[in-house]
């Protein structure tokens, strides 16, 4: 692998199954009786966080801690940020005492690029912006693997807020590197421009998307997308984008449905599809634990070869 | 200082119809005459180096100089320096210092620091609008009356219809033009780069093309209701060409220009060769490859009167941040001409003689200033060229205070080989010093 990880852009599909069959050998760990490796002893994680996030910083943590690496957490609130340093003086503080690996999340997009230009440091992209959120797609594609033999042979439809969410710019790359037949829908408004030039199939008709589909994955919609007029009302999106139990009668049998969380009971999906047979969302979340403690092994491995 | 005759090179002198070897005879800061083998008569006779150009010399007609108010990323010294460096013996200076220059005060103050700076000279260009609020009007006759040559809120838009329409009729009372930032800023929201599939991919919000055009054509309209001579400023997307060749068309006085930037990248550059360098954000932004084969188009045929800079210095300080927090622009100066000669003159997208018109010629005439032809007489502004010059970009030897440039590094035919203004020389390439220009 290479020193950081950016994005699912920068991986082969080679790079991406070793991460897969890497995580099914970590997630064995995850369930023994003491959950606990001796993998990254000495090595030190730094988890630095601009965007609040649960699930994505709490699965971190656990991977580094099953994989004996210590971690330490800056957390937007109680770094200095709002002393107004700078991304860059804050990374090179960091660098200064010599941590073996950065896991960022911040709301700019590229913000891990411009992290990896100044820093020793390996650096994983924890979510940047818009742009990837690399390690939801792994995982996403990890879930849909426990399904399903072959990725190549599925259709993945994807619905919500298309434009403004790194999920789906890390999911279409993943996905299309792996052979998947993607189906986009959502508002046009909420549609990134130029996106179907990936290779995807792209309509506004969610039951054209749905239809025949292997997996649905549902996103994410922000309340206040209502103010930047892009539908008009929380009532109305459901109605036509929402995942409704009708809408899952009509999906192929064995559909499973997947939200990289948090969600929007009501908004784009019924409660009764988040919490029914189909779903795998508390899945999704096991598995990230997995997925990321072979993405920190992988890259740290790297380093034990002297790179 | 003695007169100076310069030798053995050709002339471009489009307003003149001059294009072919004469001599040009520099006396008392003056052009004195241009023709063929002068005689010495007692000058200092100067034998250029075979292949160079004599024009008139260059001039930016959109730089920011950033003084008064922000010297650590410019001052009116540094920036004369990088221009006569470039080629330019003249530049026009928009207003959006701290304070803005929305009154005498601040445009004396520009004046003078380029009369001690004593490099290129500066023609100061004023607000359209108080503290470019876009809501009322500046004291433009004050501002004529100090030195501006023309009126803009640049870096941000005239708001309102209205005002425009009022500025375009005031300031048309001076035959001074109004240069507008065109870019409708609902459209543009927080957008940080050219809306399509580079910025999709990149997860970077998007600035459409037409924000730009659609104020262009509100201009144009206007123009043409007022009458009032409207500049397109940094004219980026091919909707907005559209628009200018429309507006020509009817007869509007409608101008505008393009910056190298804009004819030689593309919006690609924001994810290769560095991603998110914030060196290729700028307003507009870099677009597409169709919008930049338009820019070409129309500086092919003549749709485009000009070629600015936009020149627009920032300490690294303020660059080396996430691309969303990173102030919009790049420095222009130092590397336009051979960008121009690069990419326009040696792939024979435009002749020297249009080059000449898109950079001294048209701006004079825009801004109503003196330079734009060697005329007998005028002030002996003067850029020798140095066409099929090797140049390396370096950033780090440009005069400009800041070296916000994506250019570093480029590899490019064609140079400056000396800069004079007033009659005398002001910057003489390392490349050409053993040759007394």
């Amino acid at each position: 692998m290479k020193k950081d990880l950016l994005g699912i852009a920068d991986l082969s599909p080679e790079e991406i199954y070793q991460i897969l069959d890497t995580a099914e050998a970590m997630r064995e760990i995850g369930e023994r009786p003491i959950k606990k490796v001796p993998t990254l002893r000495g090595k030190t994680i730094v988890n630095l966080f601009y965007e609040p996030s649960t699930r994505t910083r709490t699965s971190f943590e656990i991977a580094e801690k099953r994989l004996s690496a210590d971690t330490l957490n800056i957390a937007v609130a109680t770094s200095s940020v709002l002393k107004g340093e700078t991304l860059a003086d804050t990374a090179m503080n960091i660098e200064a005492m010599a941590p073996d690996m950065i896991v960022l999340r911040h709301a700019s997009s590229g913000a891990c690029h411009l992290l990896s230009r100044i820093c020793r440091s390996r650096i994983i992209n924890a979510g940047d912006g818009m742009h990837e959120h690399p390690t939801q797609a792994l995982l996403d594609a990890f879930t849909i693997r426990q399904h399903n033999q072959y990725i190549d042979r599925l259709k993945v439809a994807i619905v919500g807020d298309l434009l403004h969410s790194r999920v789906l710019r890390s999911n279409v790359l993943l996905l299309t590197k792996l052979g998947a037949d993607v189906w986009l829908s959502g508002p046009p408004t909420l549609m990134p421009p130029g996106i179907e030039r990936v290779g995807v199939h792209v309509t506004t008709s969610v039951d054209e998307a749905v239809a025949d589909a292997d997996v649905i994955m549902m996103l994410r919609i922000q309340q206040e997308r209502m103010q930047g007029s892009f539908f008009p009302s929380l009532r109305e999106y459901f109605n036509v984008f929402g995942m409704t139990a009708e809408r899952v009668r009509r999906a192929k049998p064995g559909v499973i449905i997947m939200h990289p969380g948090p969600i929007n009971r009501g908004v784009e999906i019924a409660s009764e599809v988040a919490d029914g047979p189909y779903s795998v969302i508390l899945e999704q979340v096991a598995n990230g634990v997995a997925v990321r403690m072979a993405v920190l092994y992988l890259l740290a491995g790297g380093v034990e070869e002297g790179d | 200082m003695p007169s100076r005759l310069l030798k053995g090179a050709r002339v471009v002198d489009p307003a003149n119809g001059r294009n072919g070897e004469f001599d040009v005879l520099i006396e008392n800061g003056r052009i004195a005459r241009v023709g063929k083998d002068l005689p010495a008569e007692g000058s200092s006779v100067v034998e250029l180096p075979r292949g160079l150009i004599i024009c008139p010399g260059l001039i930016d007609m959109h730089v920011h100089l950033r003084e008064p108010g922000q010297e650590h990323k410019e001052t009116v010294a540094t920036g004369t320096a990088a221009a006569v460096a470039g080629g330019f013996t003249a530049v026009a200076c928009m207003p959006n210092t701290s304070p803005v220059n929305d009154n005498a005060g601040v445009t004396g103050y520009i004046l003078r620091k380029a009369a001690d700076a004593s490099l290129a000279r500066v023609y100061p260009i004023g607000a359209v609008s108080r503290g470019q609020l876009g809501e009322q009007l500046a004291d433009i006759a004050e501002l004529r009356e100090a030195g501006c040559v023309a009126i803009t809120d640049d870096g941000r838009p005239v708001a309102t219809a209205l005002l425009m329409r009022r500025a375009l009729e005031y300031a048309g009372m001076f035959n001074m033009a109004v240069i507008e930032h065109c870019e409708d800023q609902t459209l543009k929201g927080d957008g940080v780069a050219h809306e399509g599939f580079q910025a999709s991919t990149l997860g970077l919000r998007g600035i459409p093309g037409v924000a730009e055009s659609i104020m262009a054509l509100r201009d144009i309209s206007l123009a043409e209701l007022t009458g009032g001579a409207v500049h397109i400023a940094h004219m980026s997307a091919r909707q907005s060409l559209d628009a200018v060749r429309y507006g020509k068309a009817r007869g509007a006085r409608v101008t505008c220009e393009v910056t190298p930037h804009h004819f030689v990248l593309t919006d690609e550059m924001l994810g290769a060769p560095v991603p998110y360098d914030t060196n290729v954000k700028m307003n507009p932004p870099l677009r597409d490859a169709a919008d930049r084969d338009a820019m070409l188009q129309g500086l092919a045929d003549g749709s485009v009167d000009v070629i600015a800079t936009d020149h627009a210095p920032h300490h690294y300080d303020e660059k080396q941040v996430e691309f969303d927090h990173a102030p919009f622009g790049i420095t222009g100066l130092e590397t336009a001409l051979s960008l121009c000669f690069d990419r326009l003159v040696h792939p024979g997208i435009v002749s020297m003689s249009r080059l000449i018109e898109l950079l001294a010629v048209n701006p004079a005439r825009i801004l109503h200033v003196p330079g734009g032809s060697l005329s007998a007489g005028a002030p002996a502004d003067i850029t020798i060229l140095a066409p099929d010059l090797p140049v390396t970009v370096s950033a780090a030897r440009m005069r400009s205070k800041s070296k916000n440039t994506p250019f570093d590094g480029w590899q490019l035919r064609g140079g400056v080989a000396a800069t004079i203004v007033d009659g005398r020389t002001v910057y003489l390439n390392d490349e050409f010093a053993s040759s007394r220009i």
